[in-house]
């Protein structure tokens, strides 16, 4: 019974990401929407993948993490090294492999920053992480063998509309279905409480391990994305600042919310483009925008308005 | 069945049970008093492996406890319910049910448990596909004991089951707890409501800043002077 609601679920959302990527399809190759709209599509994609992958950790487990930006720079360098160094292939196959490669490099580096720090939580967690962050942001500004300082170049432009959208669609799907398993569920009774998850019979570091390495994964493919579509990349873009915007998005969207983080991440990535047109007050701006966003959030004023207008729209439904 | 002997654990320097000896035999009903801070529910970490010993040996059937893993203690059919109810909030009162029989692969005996449990706890039956975090302080402890019977223990660590309860609802789960033991699970209760405990346990100790100042059965720990004047009331 409720696999079936689950299947119908599935079809309906899988039918309408198709039924939404040709209707994008066709105004992209009409040229309604133009190349500097597309490029904001694809950042929109990659920042669904990256929003939705923290998500995991840091709504679904529950653990502060602010070095995401990091496993995206590892799946970054590692699909764009290679990418580079693959030649002889069809792009399609080159380019897979260039983004699984970096995907799993992320995982592996996400499963050695994980494995000692299993036992921490709260701030030390986020303080190690954060650390981790700076750590690979320097390491890559030393390695000449992949540009350093001056960026890596010369990346192929593999990246376009049709791979962000369906990456991004695998990303949140394989997240939905695996937060409704039973492995969801194991990890959001972490989140709840540690110890009677413990006393349950749970190997609680087990989970966070794969929790943690999920999420590097997917930080991984959209940090090749991302090599990928801009075909220069550099180290400085993968810091703090990077990680905190995506954290931003999960806390926007809600934590936990796998549909809030994929609104938040649309928002974020369309409202500083928005504001470029007031140049030198973009960045206050975005900044106020933001506030005002989250207090709307946590306001009970706001948030039944915004509940009498979804009943609203649910009973026009009906009717 | 379960023999604590001369049981240390420290927190970093500070020594909290200081050889403590305690043994439980199959099918009774051992509790564990105590005022706060004495150590009770460190002794209850200690057994479900939440905590490791610095000294001591904790056997369950001849099995040394203190060398396995928590989650592999529950396997073994030892199964607490933690103090302060501790339920999976964010999770329904069904899959808090569910994640309680986390250690089996039986499903379908999953399922039956799941419909004993309802008949043991009918609130929770009426109220299953509701948020753990929503319900009443009695319900989250029924659905906490409920939890950790689908792990289908052979002996249940029970850690204050009448902390901020109400003076019936207290009643009712000890009636519960007398009922699970006759049905043939092994019982620890741990508790500060020593009339209570000591009504209903065939044996007890009594734990006074990590060590055991006293034990016998529950009858006579209710007779006995120093208890009546230390935890009853004079």
């Amino acid at each position: 019974m409720k696999k079936a609601i689950y299947f119908k679920k599935m079809t309906i959302t899988l039918s309408g990401a198709f039924i939404a990527f040709v209707f994008l399809s066709i105004l992209i190759k009409y040229g309604i929407i133009n190349r500097y709209y597309t490029g904001i599509l694809i950042s929109f994609g990659i920042n669904v993948i990256l929003a939705v992958s923290l998500n995991v950790t840091t709504g679904f487990l529950g653990q502060l993490t602010l070095g995401h930006a990091g496993f995206m720079a590892v799946g970054a360098y590692c699909a764009a090294f290679i990418s580079k160094n693959l030649v002889g292939l069809p792009d399609v196959v080159c380019f897979m492999i260039a983004l699984t490669g970096g995907g799993l490099m992320a995982m592996l580096i996400g499963a050695l920053v994980c494995l000692p720090t299993l036992r921490l939580k709260g701030d030390y967690l986020a303080i190690i992480t954060l650390a981790f962050g700076e750590v690979i942001k320097n390491i890559l500004l030393n390695l000449s063998f992949l540009g350093g300082a001056n960026g890596y170049i010369g990346i192929p432009r593999f990246t376009d509309f049709g791979w962000t959208f369906w990456l991004a669609v695998i990303t949140v799907l394989a997240t939905l279905s695996l937060m409704r398993s039973r492995f969801g569920r194991v990890i959001t009774s972490i989140r709840d409480d540690e110890i009677a998850s413990e006393a349950t019979g749970i190997a609680i570091s087990r989970f966070k391990l794969l929790a943690f390495i999920f999420a590097a994964f997917f930080a991984g493919i959209a940090g090749g994305l991302y090599a990928h579509y801009m075909s220069i990349i550099e180290p400085r873009v993968f810091d703090i600042d990077k990680s905190i915007e995506i954290l931003v998005m999960v806390v926007l969207g809600g934590m936990g919310n796998v549909p809030g983080c994929i609104i938040a991440a649309g928002v974020l990535t369309i409202l500083p483009e928005f504001l470029r047109g007031v140049d030198n007050l973009r960045m206050l701006l975005y900044a106020i925008a933001l506030i005002v966003i989250m207090l709307c959030k946590y306001n009970p004023n706001f948030n039944r308005l915004i509940h009498r207008w979804r009943n609203k729209l649910k009973g026009a439904d009906r009717t | 069945m379960l023999k604590i002997d001369n049981l240390y654990v420290n927190y970093g320097m500070i020594e909290a049970l200081h050889g403590i000896s305690i043994e439980i035999k199959e099918k009774e009903i051992v509790a564990l008093i105590g005022s706060n801070g004495a150590g009770k529910t460190t002794t209850l970490h200690t057994i479900s492996g939440l905590i490791r010993p610095t000294k001591g040996h904790i056997y369950l059937n001849d099995q040394d406890l203190t060398k396995i893993k928590a989650d592999k203690i529950v396997k073994l059919g030892l199964a607490q319910v933690p103090e302060r109810r501790r339920v999976f909030a964010e999770q329904t009162v069904e899959e808090n049910l569910i994640l309680g029989a986390y250690t089996r692969s039986d499903r379908n005996a999953v399922k039956e448990d799941m419909e004993k449990v309802f008949t043991s706890f009918p609130r929770l039956k009426e109220r299953r596909n509701q948020l753990s975090g929503t319900l009443s302080g009695g319900e989250q402890q029924m659905l906490a004991i409920g939890r950790s019977l689908m792990a289908k223990p052979k002996i249940l660590l029970l850690d204050e089951p009448s902390m901020g309860l109400s003076p019936l609802l207290v009643k009712e789960i000890f009636r519960i707890i007398k009922e699970i033991n006759q049905s043939g699970t092994t019982i620890l209760l741990v508790e500060q409501n020593a009339k209570l405990a000591l009504a209903i346990a065939d044996r007890a100790y009594v734990l006074e800043t990590g060590k055991i100042a006293l034990s016998g059965t529950g009858q006579e720990l209710l007779a006995s002077e120093a208890v009546k004047k230390a935890y009853l009331g004079g």
